[in-house]
């Protein structure tokens, strides 16, 4: 967790004193969390039992055992320690990442307190994490790509679930790949849309964005209840299979929880490292960033705008509707009405935590994914939260870096602003 | 009127009329209304199988079962929404006060649902004024909700008369401090207030789970719901059942008043839409732009809640986890076709509930889904919206720019 975190927390170069002051305060407060809170909580010689393989899994590995108070004792040593150092030195441009390793310390803290004198399936935790990580991190990457070229795309929710409904029902009729095709297209199509309106009929971006939110919800509901709910056969697309990555799945606890999936959590693998290529070591990606940032400048300077929002706006459907599939395709097998129940807005949010940018997306989306496999593990560990309120926490921390608490995110600088030629 | 008269030379009355109906921008509106309803009609007939069965058989047979459909949906449309003519006649012919009350209960039907699209579309429709686009409406309609079922459950034996002023209080300050958040980031960092009442509209919802599976839901019910509110705060209806008509539509007309006198009949009204229209010319004229954008998502906040309370307190007396279905989109929409103007608001509500309850009786005696009419508002928005697609359809001429401009680009105060 650790190492994501720090990722998408980019170091600012100037922190102010008051800043300083303030994050120094916090590690403290984490330290005393975890002290007053959970060590002096728990009874001495409670053990807490991690398993390290997720249920079904052949790669197997011993448990790890350890006494939770010592280990919670050590944790807010540290924690405090970087605090004390934080308020009295400071870490300059490195204090975003030590917040994120106090966050880490923080979870770690968390889980071993959580299930001392009990057993957590950690592995398992983390897979569901990857898994819930893959609607996330996609719906992210297509705003980064409209983004990048300066149109806001609120619509990735109405997308992936047009997508998804296309996925079920061609996926039924043909072949799930089919379906995938369709669940594409269909992404693509209302990308169009999209643009037609936000770049051709210059319409407020928010609004267009609300019409096909507002469009594909409707249009889905009633296909569904019209067709899918009557002729079952329809809405039976089957699914991508689990395929082992050879080697890399037999690595002990790594294995099973990041190289034992089906063939969208590996492509959400494949697409940050692409989308990382494509926006900022090709010549493509500097125009489109150029186009969101400054398009007078670019258009000056002889790109044309308008065919590279209009471009980037598609591939950014393009990869909804990828997603889009993901909920029938990799996950359930049926189209289901409102199914995507937030998962673009998510997303969204996402992508603004992740600084638009698509390695900070993939941690966002993670940590966003293991918030929501955590809650719905929080049950089992017995802890006093409900888990409705972890359930909050990917919509609190984006509000709270949108805020500027932790290091302000750089927006690009034409989003939103329909460009005229003069 | 008076310059196209002068410019040609001898214009018949029909030409003028047609020529100022060819710019005016009403025309836009009710030619986006139309065309939306007619889409619908085409969804409807397309989506249904008899139709392709009839053109298998014979073209003229199509041509029918075409028109059947096309008659069969809007009838259910207009009898579900407004009632069946001849029975309101017959019924007024009887004399009987209940044959009347039932055959006039669609229409009261369709002026219930349009309440809470009156509060929403006057909430969004504050924020475009202001240049503040308030998404989560719907988020604000839940806690407003949520906050009116703990006044109305928990508060017993109160008076009627006090019981339902607090009871609706209580929703509009929990929507207002659910507007007051993003408004007062947006204000002081700049955040964008539209990803900020997303996130507040997801935070509401995991709120009203988290409330309605724990401390609201009645223990009794099977499902997760909150107990029925104490009959001391439920608001009066004004005919005997099935007639659910009730005060909250006057409640609903009054407030659109309020907003209409506050933007256009106060100083304060004008330096709201100032702010709006023009920020920079707002900042250097002294206008308080951090007061303006946190009180206006504060009121705007309040009304998405009155709009949940009033659902509580005038229709369903308690409150299940899917409880608003999409007011909150919808009504973007809603605001957009009133032109952001509160008297286009209520009346743009009225189209939207007269829709939203024909539509139940469409899927009725029609069976065509419910979520026909999400397409349909989803349609006439980007009509509205692309006002140029209407023209180009229709051929309309471009109209004069018109003096105040409602603008809500995102870019502002930033």
């Amino acid at each position: 967790m650790a190492q994501t975190t720090s990722t998408i927390l980019r170091p600012a170069d100037y922190i102010s004193p008051t800043r300083r002051t303030v994050m120094g305060a916090v590690f403290l407060v984490m330290a005393l969390c975890i002290w007053l809170i959970f060590s002096l909580s728990i009874v001495t010689d409670a053990k807490t039992t991690f398993v390290l393989v997720p249920g079904g899994s052949k790669v197997l590995i011993a448990d790890l055992v350890f006494m939770s108070k010592p280990v919670l004792d050590i944790l807010a040593f540290i924690c405090a320690a970087l605090g004390v150092y934080q308020l009295a030195k400071g870490f300059g441009r490195y204090t975003n990442t030590i917040l994120g390793v106090v966050a880490a310390f923080f979870i770690v803290a968390f889980l071993t307190w959580g299930s001392s004198g009990t057993s957590l399936n950690l592995a398992g935790l983390l897979k569901v994490a990857v898994v819930r990580a893959v609607p996330l991190t996609l719906g992210a990457f297509s705003g980064i790509f409209c983004e990048r070229a300066g149109v806001f795309n609120i619509a990735i929710e109405g997308m992936m679930l047009m997508a998804a409904f296309s996925s079920a029902l061609f996926g039924s009729l043909v072949n799930p790949f089919f379906g995938l095709l369709t669940a594409v297209i269909s992404g693509v199509l209302l990308a169009y849309v999209l643009a037609v309106l936000s770049i051709k009929y210059k319409v407020n971006q928010i609004i267009s964005g609300t019409v096909i939110n507002i469009f594909a919800t409707g249009i889905t509901s009633f296909l569904s209840a019209k067709f899918l709910q009557k002729y079952s056969a329809l809405n039976d697309s089957g699914r991508f299979g689990t395929w082992d990555v050879p080697g890399l799945s037999q690595i002990p606890f790594i294995g099973p929880v990041f190289f034992s999936h089906n063939m969208f959590i590996y492509a959400m693998f494949i697409f940050t490292i692409l989308l990382t290529i494509l926006f900022f070591y090709t010549r493509w990606g500097l125009r489109t960033r150029a186009v969101g940032e400054h398009p007078k400048a670019a258009d000056t300077l002889g790109i044309n705008v308008i065919k590279t929002r209009y471009i980037s706006v598609m591939l950014g459907g393009a990869m909804a509707g990828f997603a889009g599939a993901y909920f029938v395709l990799g996950s359930v097998g049926r189209f289901d009405e409102v199914m995507t129940a937030g998962r673009g807005f998510v997303g969204l949010a996402a992508m603004i935590f992740g600084n638009w940018n698509p390695i900070g997306a993939l941690g966002a989306g993670m940590l966003f994914g293991f918030a929501d496999s955590l809650a719905s593990k929080l049950a089992i560990l017995k802890v006093p939260i409900p888990n409705k309120f972890l359930e909050m926490a990917p919509y609190l921390v984006t509000m709270i870096v949108l805020a500027g608490v932790v290091g302000r995110g750089q927006p690009p600088a034409a989003g939103g602003q329909p460009y005229e030629k003069e | 009127m008076t310059t196209s008269e002068k410019e040609t030379a001898k214009p018949g009355a029909f030409s003028v009329f047609i020529e100022e109906v060819r710019k005016n921008s009403l025309t836009v509106t009710i030619l986006a209304i139309i065309s939306g309803l007619l889409a619908g009609g085409i969804i409807a007939v397309v989506t249904t199988e008899a139709v392709y069965q009839a053109v298998g058989h014979s073209f003229f047979a199509g041509i029918q079962a075409i028109f059947v459909v096309f008659w069969n949906t809007y009838r259910a449309l207009f009898t579900g929404s407004v009632g069946v003519p001849a029975d309101i006649i017959a019924a007024i012919g009887s004399g009987s006060s209940d044959a009347v009350n039932r055959a006039l209960s669609p229409f009261f039907e369709s002026l219930v649902q349009s309440t809470p699209y009156m509060f929403a579309g006057l909430a969004v429709a504050l924020g475009f004024r202001v240049g503040l686009f308030n998404i989560g409406a719907e988020g604000q309609i839940f806690v407003g909700a949520l906050a009116t079922v703990w006044v109305g459950t928990s508060l017993k034996g109160w008076p009627a008369i006090a019981h339902i002023p607090l009871a609706l209080l209580a929703g509009a300050a929990a929507g207002g401090i659910w507007g007051m958040i993003p408004g007062w980031l947006k204000a002081k960092t700049g955040a964008h207030e539209v990803i900020n009442t997303i996130m507040m509209n997801y935070i509401a919802f995991r709120l009203s789970e988290y409330l309605l599976t724990g401390v609201l839901r009645d223990p009794n019910k099977p499902i997760p719901i909150s107990a029925q509110i104490e009959k001391s705060a439920w608001l009066p209806r004004l005919f005997d059942d099935p007639n659910r008509f009730h005060l909250g539509f006057f409640i609903a007309l009054l407030m659109a008043l309020l907003v209409y006198i506050l933007l256009f009949k106060t100083t304060w009204g004008f330096e709201l839409r100032t702010v709006g229209s023009n920020p920079n010319a707002a900042k250097y004229s002294g206008m308080n732009i951090v007061r303006s954008t946190v009180i206006t998502m504060i009121l705007s906040g309040a009304l998405a809640g009155m709009a949940g309370a009033n659902e509580v307190l005038g229709v369903n007396h308690n409150l299940g986890v899917a409880f608003s279905s999409g007011y909150g989109f919808d009504s973007i929409a809603l605001a957009l076709l009133g032109n952001s103007h509160p008297l286009g608001v209520v009346l743009a509500a009225l189209l939207f509930g007269f829709l939203r309850n024909g539509a139940i009786q469409m899927q009725l005696t029609a069976g065509i889904p419910i979520d026909i009419i999400s397409v349909l508002q989803a349609l006439i928005l980007a009509f509205i919206a692309a006002p140029a697609i209407i023209r180009t359809i229709y051929r309309l001429k471009e109209p004069k720019p018109v003096g105040e401009l409602v603008t809500t680009s995102a870019k502002e105060g930033k």
